[in-house]
């Protein structure tokens, strides 16, 4: 941080630190301190006792068959999410950068959907795929696919995998295309003088250089498919059928709100918080300053 | 461009055109959807062109609520949705502007520690520590109670003054419990910090010579400089308020608290027998209405934001 000047003041900087801090404080550090707390006591089931029970809610965790499922279906769940968003980002990306005008008219179009909340999106796929009146659902058994995701623990999978990547991709496009446009034209130039063409050039030259960009994104894209999908699962599918759609986030919610079970619940949540700050730490230790726009 | 390559042009144009395709056409199925009586969806093939019950349909939803829950009607709910998402953004540019400024324009002990305690905020989503939130939510003043009990404070003044300590503050079914626990986000304090790194430091010495405190110095000269800032963080924090999904499904049961985008789900996952999925469409769109229209308007304030917060 440069020398810069300041003020002095000795109480003022507490003053308008307060209403952040409280709020932190009230709403976060503290439920974050209860989680780790609850995650190793067992409560009975009207809540009035809890007891110390160390590590055994993780240990029942990780015997857990559904949960291991879970663990699972989340893994290719975002994985799934985060190659289909990002590919498709970039590939439209390089299309309109490659096209340079008009493409504000596509950026406008394709960037809507991020505007679009997870849960809409997930209504919107949810009903074009209706069994019995959706459009697509309609034109897939025309040719020959029965296609239920009520009943498909597979066919549910890849309907909450189109809805929250369809909502990602525009968002990946306007990254790519930032850092594509930032791509020196001398660059571009001379590998076309050295005889390399379009699609050369880009695998060759540009593609390496926006890996500060892809690296980036596929730590946004991570995160966003671990806890922002929650929306487009619980509007859809629940979770069903049979847990195909169950990923971890609605597993924490569904633990603790629907099957009444805290010390479950929150053992869920500190794993999920660990792999957050695993997350984090990868982005800030790898990324630090080093992507600029 | 470099050469002339009218195929891969063309080639370019022609995925943009797909992708763009595959962007809108949610879109048009649930608008052809929500211009349709329920029958000429059931009985299929699916239309796909807008039916005449437009207007009968749009009103039906907005006024009198749709036919499968609770009667609600859309007004309600986009107002709940409205009054949550400018909440959120009033209070997180309110609170994250004074806690920068704080941290960027003062030295004084501590500093170091409470930039740290915002900074870990940002690992940790709301989704991950639902069940503690909502605890909190439904006590504000749990905390502080307990930390009375643990340290038989309550006790000692039941013992010397007679008075019960219980302290209860509920925020469930209340728009401050929408709201506050959502402003407590990092997001747009780091922005401001980053803003204000890069106001020349000559325009602080300046204002002392002039002889202006530091609340003078924030509000003349600091806030006018932020404007843009302000401007394009408004539009990405108003997209995220009123998107909200969990954090209200969980504070806002009662019907009359009824944001726009849990509304849809009691549509879509009503187990009536009669399916209303004209409805459910005419909601989605009025529900995806304002925040996209507010993208298309602002582009270049929401490119703004988005880029720079990273989020």
């Amino acid at each position: 941080m440069s020398e810069r000047s300041f003020f002095k003041n000795r109480w003022l900087p507490y003053w308008l630190l307060l209403p952040q801090l409280l709020i932190t404080a009230v709403f976060f550090l503290w439920p974050a301190g209860k989680a780790l707390l609850q995650s190793v006591q067992r409560q009975d089931a009207w809540g009035l006792n809890s007891s110390f029970v160390g590590l055994a809610n993780f240990f029942d965790l990780f015997r857990d068959d559904l949960y291991l499922q879970s663990f699972g279906t989340t893994l290719i769940f975002s994985v799934a999410v985060t190659l289909i968003a990002l590919a498709g980002g970039l590939l439209f990306a390089a299309c309109a950068d490659f096209i340079l005008k008009g493409s504000n008219a596509y950026r406008s179009l394709l960037m809507w959907p991020y505007a679009v909340a997870p849960a809409i999106a997930g209504a919107l796929w949810y009903f074009m795929f209706n069994p019995s009146l959706g459009i697509i659902a309609n034109a897939l058994e025309a040719i020959g696919y029965d296609w239920n995701h009520a009943l498909d623990g597979g066919d549910a999978l890849l309907l909450v995998i189109m809805a929250s990547a369809w909502r990602q991709i525009g968002y990946n496009f306007l990254f790519f295309l930032a850092g594509l446009q930032a791509v020196p034209n001398s660059v571009i130039e001379a590998a076309a003088i050295d005889g390399a063409a379009p699609v050369r050039r880009f695998w060759a030259i540009i593609f390496p250089l926006l890996s500060p960009i892809t690296f980036f994104l596929i730590v946004l894209n991570t995160v966003y498919s671990f806890f922002d999908t929650f929306g487009v699962i619980h509007a859809t599918t629940q979770g069903g059928p049979i847990q195909a759609t169950s990923i971890l986030v609605y597993k924490v919610y569904e633990t603790g709100f629907l099957s009444q079970d805290l010390g479950g619940s929150a053992a869920q949540s500190v794993v999920l918080m660990t792999m957050v700050i695993a997350l984090t730490f990868i982005q800030f230790r790898y990324l630090g300053a080093r992507v600029h726009y | 461009m470099v050469e002339r390559t009218p195929l891969l042009r063309f080639l370019a144009h022609l995925i943009l055109i797909v992708g763009v395709v595959i962007t809108l056409f949610p879109l048009w199925v649930a608008f052809v959807a929500s211009t349709h009586p329920i029958e000429n969806l059931i009985s299929g093939p699916f239309p796909l062109l807008p039916g005449n019950q437009l207007v009968e349909n749009y009103s039906k939803v907005l006024f009198q609520g749709g036919s499968s829950f609770g009667r609600i009607p859309a007004t309600t709910m986009m107002l709940n949705s409205l009054i949550m998402a400018v909440g959120i953004t009033v209070g997180k540019l309110v609170v994250s502007f004074l806690a920068a400024f704080a941290i960027v324009y003062f030295r004084f002990p501590g500093r170091n520690i409470f930039f740290f305690l915002i900074f870990i905020t940002l690992m940790l989503p709301v989704e991950v520590r639902i069940v503690p939130t909502y605890d909190v939510v439904s006590n504000v003043f749990g905390p502080f109670q307990a930390l009375l009990e643990a340290t038989r404070i309550d006790r000692l003044l039941e013992a010397v003054a007679g008075i019960e300590v219980d302290l209860e503050w509920r925020l469930l079914n209340t728009y401050m419990g929408l709201i506050l626990p959502i402003i407590a986000s990092a997001t747009a304090t780091f922005l401001f910090r980053q803003f204000f790194q890069t106001v020349p430091d000559e325009l602080v010495d300046a204002a002392r010579i002039d002889g202006a405190g530091p609340m003078q110095f924030m509000t003349r000269i600091l806030l006018p400089l932020s404007r843009t800032n302000i401007a394009a963080l408004s539009v990405i924090l108003f997209i995220f308020g009123w998107n909200q999904y969990l954090w209200p499904l969980l504070v806002a049961q009662e019907n009359r608290l009824l944001t726009v985008v849990v509304g849809i789900q009691r549509y879509v996952n009503a187990a009536d027998s009669l399916p209303v999925w004209h409805e459910a469409m005419a909601l989605t769109v009025l529900a995806m209405l304002p925040p996209v229209i507010v993208v298309l308007l602002l582009q270049r304030l929401f490119l703004k934001a988005l880029i720079d917060t990273d989020k």
